[in-house]
């Protein structure tokens, strides 16, 4: 193994890329899926531009997990089947309602707004770079989801019912977010990447704030769920990436 | 872009399951005033902000942003302005073209 | 209420403004005929933009590059945009987009017929680039300078976002045509089916347009149906040839005698059956957009519902 130049291993390096760059890649997918279907045009244009930051930064990781063995972002993600996808269960869930689609957004982006500022802090310069952008959009992300979630948990007895269910449906996917694989941890060792014990209180603070705002409260006794970043996923990536892989392996060495 | 608002003239009844209409003014630049850019609708200010970032500043063409309700937007008659389409023509000592300056002034 | 003299005098001084080159601004007056035409025009201009989102958003989850995926979802972004700086210069004129959706999603107003054709395979997203957008753009040229002035500025605005439009279908279709075999032969079949239904949007010919010369008067229409549709052909023609692509017309060639490119007849049948709902995607456009309106509308109740409890909360305190 070679040591990357702020000493990070390479293969902790590629495997701390990868994971985010698929959770990227694929809540991009899921919010791509909303086009032309969103509850009002002003909305259709905010979903496409979250999608559009995520796909950003998905590029970015991807490219950066692929530089030690050459694969290039497409190879990445046009050629892993679900088992070497390394994303969180939660963002590979599919949209629902509106009111899931928010709530995965919270739940995520809360998550990724504290993760990438203590990544913009690290001693990886090519991660800290991503993030240092990263975070500008996610912090916008957070607001989006927050307005939302305000608004339908406070809104009528119909969005605070589909709210409620969201959060249900939702919650058990939440504690894998802190559940870090060796290579996160060794590359928390060295500095390059927060340790994600150090964001749950954070995040949980944030998020039950704003539940309370809004009429809603965690739910109790969730049935937790956890194996996406070791590539034991739900049945849901499958059909995911059969649709967005298709047209690309149909056609293999053609460029695009 | 420019002008005032352009508000709807108000003889339609706001339907009650339509998200009122807003005004939206961008700042393109520092230095620059605030100019009306087009409109769009939100149920509150705070989405109708995030609106407008989503809608009118796409490609980076604005620093700061004002939205306003459209129904508070109080305009003028045009048909104050005197006979119908005719040009305010006659305070041309307001314009700067009236006043004739040597050619090889800077002013 | 009949005529009256100070109507046919609002009238004549209404058409020597517009002669005159003067903008028409949302509180002037204007003939009822103007207002109306002017509605319809823009309404279903902006039911153009919504609908042509899903032909291509078709194919946003199968972009074969990551690269090609992001072009697409901000081009079909952009659309929703259109839709909307549209949707808005309609409302200046006092009618509200509530009413305008309710229109088309009950088939009440029509849209261009192009978004009644099926996107097929990827190629089709390029063809509808370079020729859809291509013929939009030559049509809303000509309308930056049309007399109702909402409708001049949004179409600026949207004609500096559509020239990225044409290019990058100009530049898919050139990645396809020099790829692998298959891919040239998706690209030449994707032309075949939209180069048609491209030269028809440009609507029927001249003489058959009733309503093209009041729209000329009133500077509503600034180039006719015919003459647009032969600005496009020229356009088009060398840019198939760097494509190394072929237009499906056997009759089309150079005229210097005319100066201009000929081509063959438009079979306007297919054109009248589209037109009257009997396109392949007709049926299936509308539904999608009464879905996502119907499915909406427990959020923007929702929305609504909270923010009447805020400002009632406020105005308590
Ligand atoms: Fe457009
Ligand atoms: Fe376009």
């Amino acid at each position: 193994m070679t040591a990357g130049v702020a000493g990070l291993w390479v293969v902790d390096l590629r495997e701390v890329a990868l994971g985010l760059g698929d959770d990227c890649l694929v809540l991009s997918h899921r919010l791509a899926e909303w086009t032309t279907h969103a509850p009002e045009l002003e909305e259709e244009m905010a979903l496409a531009n979250l999608a559009l930051d995520l796909l950003g930064q998905a590029r970015s990781l991807l490219t950066l997990a692929g530089e030690a063995d050459g694969r290039d972002e497409d190879h990445l993600a046009y050629w892993r089947d679900d088992r070497d996808f390394h994303n969180l269960l939660l963002v590979e869930q599919p949209n629902g309602d509106f009111a899931v689609t928010m709530t995965r957004q919270l739940l995520f982006s809360t998550f990724q707004e504290l993760l990438y500022r203590g990544m913009a802090a690290g001693t990886e310069p090519r991660l800290a770079a991503i993030a240092a952008k990263g975070v500008m959009e996610a912090r916008y992300h957070v607001e989006h989801a927050r307005l939302w979630v305000q608004r339908l948990g406070g809104g009528t007895e119909e969005s605070h019912r589909r709210m409620c269910r969201a959060l249900d449906l939702l919650w058990p996917y939440t504690r894998e977010l802190f559940e870090p694989t060796e290579s996160w941890s060794r590359a928390a060792d060295q500095g390059a990447v927060p340790p994600l014990s150090s964001l749950e209180e954070p995040w949980r603070h944030s998020i039950e704030s704003l539940l309370a705002d809004s009429d809603l409260e965690i739910p109790g006794f969730p049935a937790w769920q956890s194996g996406g970043r070791l590539g034991r996923h739900s049945e849901h990536l499958g059909h995911l990436l059969a649709e967005m892989q298709h047209l690309h392996r149909s056609h293999p060495n053609a460029s695009w | 872009m420019g002008g005032p608002a352009e508000q709807p003239d108000f003889r339609s009844v706001s339907h009650a399951e339509d998200w009122p209409l807003w005004e939206v003014f961008l700042r393109g630049r520092r230095g620059l005033s605030h100019q009306h850019v087009g409109s769009l609708h939100a149920p509150d200010p705070e989405l109708a902000l995030q609106n407008a970032r989503d809608l009118y500043t796409r490609r980076g063409e604005g620093v700061s942003i004002w939205v306003v309700r459209s129904t508070e937007v109080h305009a003028s008659d045009p048909d104050d302005q005197g006979p119908l389409f005719d040009p305010p023509s006659d305070k041309a000592y307001r314009h700067p073209t009236f006043y004739s300056v040597p050619e090889d002034l800077q002013l | 209420m009949p005529p009256t003299n100070s109507d046919e005098s609002r009238d004549l001084a209404f058409q020597e403004a517009i002669d005159a080159d003067r903008t028409v601004e949302p509180r002037d007056w204007m003939p009822e005929r103007y207002r109306s035409t002017m509605v319809r025009q823009i309404a279903q201009h902006a039911h153009s933009e919504i609908i042509g989102m899903q032909p291509e958003g078709n194919w946003i989850t199968r972009a074969p590059s990551l690269r090609r995926k992001a072009i697409l979802l901000a081009k079909v972004q952009d659309e929703a945009g259109h839709g909307l700086y549209l949707y808005a210069a309609a409302e200046t004129l006092g009618v509200e987009r509530r009413e305008l959706t309710e229109l088309l999603i009950t088939g009440r107003q029509k849209y261009s017929s192009i978004f009644n054709y099926p996107t097929l395979t990827w190629a089709d997203v390029g063809a509808i680039g370079w020729l859809v957008d291509g013929a939009a753009i030559t049509n809303q040229l000509a309308l930056t300078k049309t007399s109702y002035g909402p409708y001049a500025r949004a179409m600026v605005r949207i004609c500096r976002e559509e020239s990225f439009h044409q290019r990058q279908g100009f530049e898919l279709l050139s990645e396809l045509s020099r790829g692998t075999a298959a891919q040239h032969e998706m690209a030449q079949d994707a032309v075949n089916r939209w180069w048609w239904p491209a030269l028809m949007m440009f609507g029927p010919p001249d003489t058959e347009s009733p309503n093209t010369a009041q729209s000329m008067a009133w500077k509503i229409k600034r180039v006719s149906n015919d003459d647009l549709r032969q600005r496009f052909v020229d356009m088009t023609v060398p840019q198939a040839q760097a494509l190394a692509l072929d237009l499906p017309d056997p009759q089309l060639r150079w005229n210097d005698a005319r100066d201009h490119y000929d081509f063959g007849p438009i079979d306007w049948e297919e054109f009248r059956q589209v037109v009257s709902g009997h396109g392949a995607c007709n049926a299936q456009r509308i539904a999608v957009r009464r879905a996502a309106d119907e499915d909406g509308a427990w959020v923007r109740e929702a929305a609504r519902a909270w923010e009447g409890r805020q400002s009632s909360r406020t105005s308590a305190a």
